[in-house]
């Protein structure tokens, strides 16, 4: 018995990686001999189908999102577990929010974007629809991170900080944020990856224009966008995919960073 | 002297009536054990005195609990000052997860003290008042998760002292220690009660017998008795305290 299910555990572990390197072994073959330097052009023209303006569109749509939602996540985290009265009406309410809001497919967060922010706040097609349409999309994240990185907090903690006679908010900065801050991160970083990687929430949003954006109000297109655009066109295929090691690469560098950081915050906080 | 004055005390929990009719007298600067099966109230009666049920939702609180004869429940008492004075130390060790010099930092920094050499002088005395100078002095800057449990729960002890309160509760200290632990924390809380005056919660009997001056016997939620310790455990008054020390039950 104990063969069959090591057998079985095997299998699913090279079907994984199988279709993992696969994946990325077709996306490096098709990619890598079509990243020409004309890709990387200050401007995007017809000839050169350059990726450089969607780089840059990309890291400011991350900038940006995280710049709203990041507070805004957090604070509401730390609201539901240490502020808000325990089992409270508004608890329930804003914690089913969340979770039924982190289940529903971009698509519909991207509807919503267009009808709300670009058609009825007559923002246009913009950095700022786009940007505020995957604020709604990360939030949910951030919160349930933030949550969850608060009740794996012993309260013996919080009880001897209180029964040293430290209030609530010293408490809160000096023992408990410490010590959740990994956790916080992790959420973080998640949202990232899905900013990085959306393109139904914001093909309406932000738009698809090719310029980097000038102001809040230009439309641009980030890397999956641009990538999604150029395959469903049709005429750039091969640009299509040396878009997608580009992608890789951007992703795995937020990976290998982001870990760096958080292992890095979680080293000073436990004073090794 | 009389340090504490509990007066017609009530607890409930929501609907639950936790502590009836509490009446007793903790004397300065001695130690007072509070003993009875689990479930009794002997820690509730505890936490109230540094008004640690404030955390608890739904607990209320009728009668009186004076320290140094204010009440600790006035609606203008600052609850943070009254912490200060009144120390706590709990059953499991609890050190932040930071390092040693930090965990007995964190109340005087609380409390306003920002001076690099008064700190390092609050924090030396602490750690000798609580006899663990030695064991880690060299190791200030270890993160207080890497010793063991008895020299954690010491710590916790030095870390109450820093803020030099003037009552230091203790819950069920030594439960999760090994004997040779529990003694060295037995010793210790004797050499505290020249300055400090010690309520603590055991379930141990011996240990009340050993180190305390008063007990105080708890049954669901009543004061049952409470006398000198040699009273208590040779010649109880009540029937229950002579069944609960002879071991019927709990």
């Amino acid at each position: 018995m104990s063969k069959v299910i090591r057998f079985a555990v095997k299998l699913s572990a090279i079907i994984t990686f199988g279709v993992l390197f696969f994946m990325i072994g077709h996306i490096l073959i098709r990619g890598i001999p079509n990243l020409t330097p004309s890709l990387f052009g200050l401007k995007y023209t017809t000839k050169n189908i350059s990726l450089f303006p969607a780089i840059i569109t990309t890291l400011m749509l991350v900038v940006l999102t995280l710049l709203v939602a990041t507070p805004i996540g957090v604070f509401t985290g730390f609201y539901l577990i240490e502020y808000a009265k325990k089992g409270s009406k508004l608890v329930e309410i804003i914690r089913i929010t969340t979770e039924t809001l982190s289940g529903i497919p971009s698509i519909v967060y991207g509807l919503f974007g267009m009808l709300f922010f670009v058609i009825y706040l007559d923002f246009q097609y913009s950095l700022l629809a786009g940007t505020l349409t995957v604020v709604i999309m990360v939030l949910p994240l951030i919160i349930r991170s933030t949550e969850e990185a608060l009740m794996s907090v012993d309260d013996s903690l919080r009880e001897a900080s209180f029964g040293l006679g430290a209030g609530k908010l010293r408490t809160i900065f000096k023992i408990v944020l410490p010590v959740t801050m990994p956790g916080i991160l992790s959420g973080i970083i998640l949202s990232v990856s899905r900013i990085v990687g959306e393109t139904a929430a914001l093909i309406f949003t932000l738009g698809t224009a090719t310029k980097i954006p000038n102001s809040f109000f230009s439309s641009g297109r980030t890397l999956a966008l641009h990538m999604y655009v150029l395959s469903t066109e049709g005429m750039h295929v091969d640009e299509s995919y040396a878009t997608g090691v580009i992608l890789l690469l951007v992703i795995l560098i937020i990976n290998v960073l982001s870990t760096l950081l958080s292992n890095k915050l979680t080293k000073e906080n436990r004073n090794e | 002297m009389n340090k504490f004055v509990i007066k017609n005390m009530n607890l409930y929990y929501d609907d639950f009536h936790a502590l009836k009719n509490i009446n007793m007298n903790i004397h300065e600067k001695k130690i007072t054990a509070l003993i009875g099966p689990s479930g009794c109230g002997k820690s509730t009666l505890l936490k109230s005195l540094n008004r640690m049920n404030d955390l608890v939702e739904k607990c209320t609180i009728k009668g009186d609990i004076l320290l140094d004869s204010e009440d600790i429940y006035a609606e203008n008492s600052d609850v943070n000052l009254l912490r200060k004075r009144v120390g706590m130390v709990f059953q499991k060790p609890n050190p932040f997860p930071m390092s040693i010099y930090d965990n007995i930092a964190y109340g005087p920094r609380t409390h306003g003290v920002k001076n690099k050499s008064k700190l390092d002088e609050i924090v030396e005395k602490s750690l000798k008042s609580a006899a663990i100078w030695d064991e880690v002095k060299n190791d200030l800057k270890k993160n207080a998760l890497r010793i063991s449990g008895g020299q954690q729960q010491r710590i916790c002890i030095a870390r109450a002292l820093a803020i030099e309160p003037e009552v230091l509760l203790m819950d069920e200290p030594t439960s999760a220690l090994d004997p040779i632990s529990t003694t060295k924390i037995e010793e210790l809380i004797q050499e505290l009660k020249k300055d400090y005056t010690i309520v603590i919660v055991t379930h141990n009997m011996q240990q009340a017998t050993r180190i305390s001056d008063k007990t105080a016997f708890l049954l669901n939620g009543e004061l049952i008795e409470y006398d000198k310790t040699v009273n208590i455990f040779s010649v109880p008054k009540d029937k229950r305290t002579e069944d609960y020390i002879t071991g019927r039950f709990g």
